[in-house]
């Protein structure tokens, strides 16, 4: 293995992150303490993470309702996450997004969606932006099987290739779209298939193995860059927990979960292969976790101190005052 | 008469329709086996084997595919899951579906019902808590239904399925628990028929959907101040039953109208002009609205509770014209 350990301890930060915020989101859920619905991003970790390593500041991405894991890949902070998601005055948006909203446009977040299948072209927007201010950076569209069936994806997905604007979509094919299987509404194996029709490369791969993901990721990250145009790549996961926390997932088995879980934990799968190439050992992953779930609850705290926002806060940023 | 909520209701409406004529179908995201994002269609897909259909998520194909069919003969309920998403197929609607027969001198009829869930009240933010009948009612050719209680929601589906015209028929998310008497066996609500959902003399209040229910109980509360308020349910807003509007205006000779929508050409503004035009001479204080502020709708709870109408903002309105 190639890495090295400062990042691969980088990885592993961010992928424990999102595993230990979404439980807590889901206990905070089902304790009533938070408004509204969640979308969990739990067994997807090892692709926004995979994807997001090769990304910086300054390049972009597009994200989804499952969108805690996207944002927490992209760098965004734990703390003022929470606090959207509580509704509270110190939240990302000021407590007027919630979970489906939560943007950080200081590190290339530019937004969760309450619309599935609304990223695309605004990814593909961002990349024409770069492409025209030759500025070298790169936007990335996260997206579902379920959203693969928007007509936005042949839109943007035509028009990036046509003008080979520096994007990458990447899809999260995790086997379900709320209740329905993936199989009983679209009538090829692999989404990735559809590349061909677009002129660009269609590449399948294992959205449990963070390090599959990782190279396939730059490989279409660089080949953006360099200008040669999008790549759509089918990372293959499962959906662990429920469409929605609270969701009685009556459309499949208890058992068939737990198998997909056992299997193909994105965590356990790392863990198995920094340990057994001896690049980190268990305690190291153990002292990260210890770390990241004080840090969660040091964010709840927080969050639940919080303010709620100031009833004026109902009128502003509206429209954006005066003219430049 | 049977206890129903208003879920029920509707399914029942629709479950009549569909057993009374097989060219009526179902369709929609996860509406089969799942029965609906809120349970309504629960059950159907066992009932009419082949007739209830999950769609891929591709709110253009599930309109447009139901104005095709519509066209050649079919009845078809296509659900989009919230009205928030409505925008996706928008040009199947209003350039497809509702222009077919007048563009070609009346050669089509597409009786097609786009089945759909609007309103606020349940943090759900800014994309799935709005309510956008202005949008519907400002296309002509199309028909706007808002039920609010559960015998309107059995009859005006049922109506809403039998029109042969494009109905949008609008549920609201506050109101799928509200229990009621329901008629059993066939039953209809004419479009276009308003209904006086109390009786009063000092004031007209017209409301439509959720907001009927905040309206009965600030009526509720208005009477113990001796004021005595009419509360009128339109049901559907086109066809609009401007006589009735105008029957009550001609007793009470005030108006306040009351809906979640947000404020700026709301359909409020259209029932204002209406009276306006119609009734200036029956009005004796300026028309009152109570509506959402222009803003979208806000994620925090304490920020959507300022944000949506209540009964003390109808109490309010009402008694700043006493
Ligand atoms: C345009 C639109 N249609 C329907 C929905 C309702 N909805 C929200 S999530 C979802 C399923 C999405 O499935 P997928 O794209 O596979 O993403 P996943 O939930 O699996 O991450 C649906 C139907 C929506 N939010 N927007
Ligand atoms: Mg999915």
């Amino acid at each position: 293995m190639k890495h090295d350990a400062e990042f691969l301890r980088h990885l592993y930060r961010r992928m424990i992150s999102i595993r230990l915020f979404e439980e807590k989101i889901g206990e905070l859920f089902l304790g009533g303490e938070l408004p509204g619905f969640v979308h969990l991003y739990v067994g997807e970790e090892a692709i926004a993470v995979g994807v997001c390593a090769s990304l910086t500041d300054q390049d972009y991405i597009t994200s989804t309702h499952r969108g805690h894991g996207h944002c927490i890949a992209k760098g965004a902070k734990i703390g003022p996450m929470m606090a959207e998601i509580f509704g509270k005055q110190t939240g990302y948006c000021k407590g007027k997004g919630g979970s489906m909203h939560i943007a950080d446009f200081s590190v290339g977040m530019l937004g969760a969606n309450g619309v599935v299948g609304g990223g695309y072209n605004l990814a593909v927007g961002a990349a024409l932006a770069a492409k025209m201010r030759k500025s070298g950076q790169v936007a990335v569209c996260f997206f579902g099987d379920g959203a693969s069936n928007r007509g936005t994806f042949h839109e943007g997905i035509n028009m990036a290739a046509a003008w080979k604007l520096p994007v990458v979509f990447v899809n999260e094919n995790n086997q379900w779209a709320s209740t329905t299987p993936y199989r009983t509404t679209n009538n090829i194996e692999d989404i990735a298939d559809r590349a061909k029709g677009y002129g660009i490369p269609g590449v399948v791969v294992d959205g449990n193995d963070i390090f599959a993901v990782l190279e396939t990721a730059k490989a279409a990250i660089d080949r953006a860059r360099a200008g040669e145009g999008p790549t759509l790549i089918e990372a293959k996961t499962y959906r662990i927990k429920g469409h929605f926390v609270g969701d009685p997932e009556m459309y499949r088995t208890k058992a068939e979960v737990q198998k997909h879980f056992d299997e193909n934990d994105p965590l356990k799968n790392f863990a198995h292969k920094v340990i057994g190439a001896k690049l980190l050992k268990q305690a190291d992953l153990d002292a990260i976790a210890s770390e990241t779930a004080r840090e969660i609850e040091q964010a709840v705290g927080e969050a639940r101190q919080a303010p709620y926002p100031d009833e004026a806060e109902l009128f502003a940023d509206l429209y954006v005052e005066g003219v430049k | 008469m049977k206890k129903m909520t208003y879920a029920e209701a509707i399914r029942d409406g629709i479950r009549q329709e569909m057993k009374r004529d097989s060219a009526v179908y179902l369709c929609g995201e996860d509406v089969g086996k799942f029965g609906g994002c809120f349970g309504v269609t629960a059950g159907l897909v066992d009932e009419f084997p082949g007739r209830v259909l999950d769609t891929p998520i591709t709110e253009t194909a599930i309109i447009g595919s139901a104005v095709g069919a519509a066209a050649v003969g079919l009845r078809p309920v296509a659900e989009i899951m919230f009205v928030d998403f409505t925008g996706v197929c928008m040009d199947e609607l209003f350039n497809q579906a509702v222009k077919m027969r007048y563009m070609f001198g009346g050669k089509a009829k597409v009786p097609l019902v786009l089945k759909t869930i609007c309103g606020g009240g349940v943090a759900a933010a800014a994309q799935h808590s709005q309510c956008m009948e202005a949008w519907f009612t400002h296309i002509p050719g199309l028909k706007t239904v808002m039920p609010a209680t559960p015998a309107d929601a059995k009859g005006l589906m049922a109506a809403a399925i039998r029109d042969d015209n494009p109905v949008i028929y609008i549920e609201h998310k506050q109101l799928l628990g509200l229990g009621g008497d329901v008629p059993e066996g066939e039953y209809l609500v004419p479009l276009g028929k308003a209904d006086i959902k109390r009786p009063g003399t000092d004031v007209t209040i017209v409301a439509w959907s959720w907001m009927v229910h905040r309206a009965l109980a600030a009526a509720e509360a208005l009477a113990k101040d001796g004021i005595s308020a009419e509360v009128i349910d339109p049901r559907t807003l086109v066809p609009l039953d401007k006589d009735a509007i105008l029957a009550s205006l001609a007793k009470t000779h005030k108006l306040v109208i009351v809906h979640e929508a947000v404020r700026t050409s709301g359909f409020g503004g259209e029932i204002a002009a209406v009276a306006a035009e119609e009734g200036f001479d029956l009005l004796d204080a300026p028309i009152k609205r109570v509506t959402a502020p222009d803003t979208p709708v806000p994620f925090s709870p304490v920020l959507e509770k300022a944000f949506l109408p209540d009964e003390g903002k109808i109490i309010q309105a009402v008694k700043e014209l006493f």
